[in-house]
Formats: C-alpha cells, sequence, structure tokens
C-alpha cells in the first residue's frame, strides 16, 4: 500500500493512495475513477467534472449532427494527415479510445460506424479534411485545443493517483528561525 | 480597435478562453494540494497569473502592431 506522508500546514498529514498503479490505471481509465478508488471524493468529483467536461465540450465544437459528433477526436497516421494531437487526446481514458475503433474500421471498410462519431475524415465524400475544417470552421481548431488540454490535464490527475500530491516543501526549523527578525543583543 | 475587441463583448473569441483557465487552474491546483480550502485559493492565483501573462502578451502584441 503507498502513502504520502508529508506534512503541510492545513493540509492532511498522510494520504491513503491504496495501490498505485491500479489507481493510476483507473484515472487514466475515467478522469477522477483512481481517486474515488483512494476514496479522495472530492478531487475525484473536481476532475471528473473538469476533465471530461472540458473533453465532451470539445467533442461538441468539433462536430454536428451532419457531418457527426467529435470529429476533432481521431487518429490517423497518413502521410499527408499525422494526427499528432491523439496522443494528447487519449490521455483522456476510455472516451477517446472509439477513434481508435473507428480508424482500425476505416482501414478495412472504407467507411465508419456511429454516424461518423470520431471517425477519421475522409469516410463519405463530405468529410474530407478539407471539408471538415471549412464546415466546422474555427470550432476544428477550437475542438482540437479543449480534447488536447483535457487529455494532458488527466496525465496531471494520472500522476497525482500515482505519487499523490506534490506538495510545497514545508520550511525547516532552521529556516523558519532564520527569516524571523532578531531581538537586538545587549543594551 | 484591435480585431480581438472589435465585435460585441459576447461574440469575442477570447470567451473561449475561460473555461480553459478555470479548468486548468482547478486540476493544476488539486496537484499540489488536498484539502479544497488552499486547493481553490491556489487556483485562484493561477488563473491569475494566466490572465495577467495573456494580458501581458496581448500589451506586448498590440505595441508591436501599432508601432513596428
Amino acid at each position: 500500500m503507498g502513502e504520502d506522508s508529508r506534512q503541510v500546514d492545513d493540509e492532511p498529514r498522510s494520504v491513503d493512495l491504496r495501490d498505485p498503479e491500479v489507481a493510476a490505471f483507473l484515472a487514466w481509465l475515467v478522469p477522477g475513477l483512481g481517486h474515488l478508488y483512494q476514496r479522495r471524493t472530492a478531487k475525484a468529483i473536481l476532475y471528473f467534472v473538469c476533465i471530461l467536461g472540458t473533453f465532451l465540450y470539445g467533442i461538441y465544437l468539433g462536430g454536428n449532427s451532419r457531418l457527426g459528433w467529435g470529429r476533432v477526436v481521431y487518429a490517423s497516421w497518413k502521410p499527408d494527415d499525422k494526427r499528432i494531437s491523439y496522443f494528447g487526446q487519449v490521455g483522456a481514458g476510455l472516451i477517446a479510445l472509439p477513434a481508435l475503433v473507428q480508424a482500425t474500421w476505416a482501414r478495412h471498410h472504407n467507411s465508419s460506424l456511429w454516424n461518423g462519431f470520431m471517425a477519421p475524415p475522409g469516410d463519405r465524400a463530405d468529410t474530407t479534411l478539407d471539408n471538415l475544417q471549412k464546415d466546422l470552421n474555427r470550432n476544428f481548431e477550437l475542438g482540437t485545443v479543449y480534447t488536447l488540454v483535457a487529455g494532458l490535464l488527466n496525465v496531471l490527475a494520472i500522476y497525482d493517483a500515482w505519487c499523490g500530491p506534490v506538495f510545497a516543501e514545508a520550511k525547516d526549523d532552521d529556516e523558519q528561525e532564520d527569516d524571523e527578525p532578531k531581538e537586538p543583543s545587549g543594551g | 480597435m484591435h480585431p480581438l475587441l472589435a465585435s460585441h463583448w459576447w461574440d469575442v473569441d477570447l470567451w473561449y478562453a475561460v473555461p480553459l483557465i478555470i479548468v486548468i487552474s482547478l486540476v493544476y491546483a488539486a496537484t499540489r494540494h488536498e484539502a479544497m480550502e488552499p486547493l481553490l485559493r491556489h487556483a485562484a492565483r493561477v488563473g491569475g497569473w494566466i490572465v495577467g501573462l495573456m494580458a501581458a502578451v496581448f500589451a506586448v502584441l498590440w505595441l508591436i502592431e501599432l508601432f513596428v
């Protein structure tokens, strides 16, 4: 059982991390789930709402009912479309994995599932990368940024589940004494 | 008037930054604290720093646009 027992003023003196590896995996799978496993409920809710909310808003921005939702989250490694941002987006966990299913499906069937949800561009004549960027306009970039930021923030949350919070260093007693104004001696 | 500020206040693209600033501040602060009160105080400080930095970058770019 892992335990982080550094002490800082007005902070809990120890954090029971239970099994840190399991917590980290759960934290990746669903933002906040690792913290729920560690019974850190308040932080679990904070991570769940903040990270998943950001990711879902990005999915909303990066699509529409005609083109399909979440068109900004897709896995592609074609010479003319290397989707590097997916490496960040997949940090959000399970919610980004349909993109891998869609990429595999598209490779074998040249079409998409679920009305194009997280499908790579080109599954239909009107969903080439050029068309997606033209139709979604700035929302293509905004959706990419929101989902990417959510994925990267979850990496911080995973680290928090694995190792505990990075508490600020408490000052040593000697250091504190040095900071205090000294009484004038003598006289 | 600068294009970022030219339209109506409700139609400025910078509003898209607000949820991101809030979320980034909260999540970053949550990796530094366990208790909610210091966490929220830290998040407010981080949010202030981000807004300040954005304002500074905006001012520099605006001056460059004006004088260069």
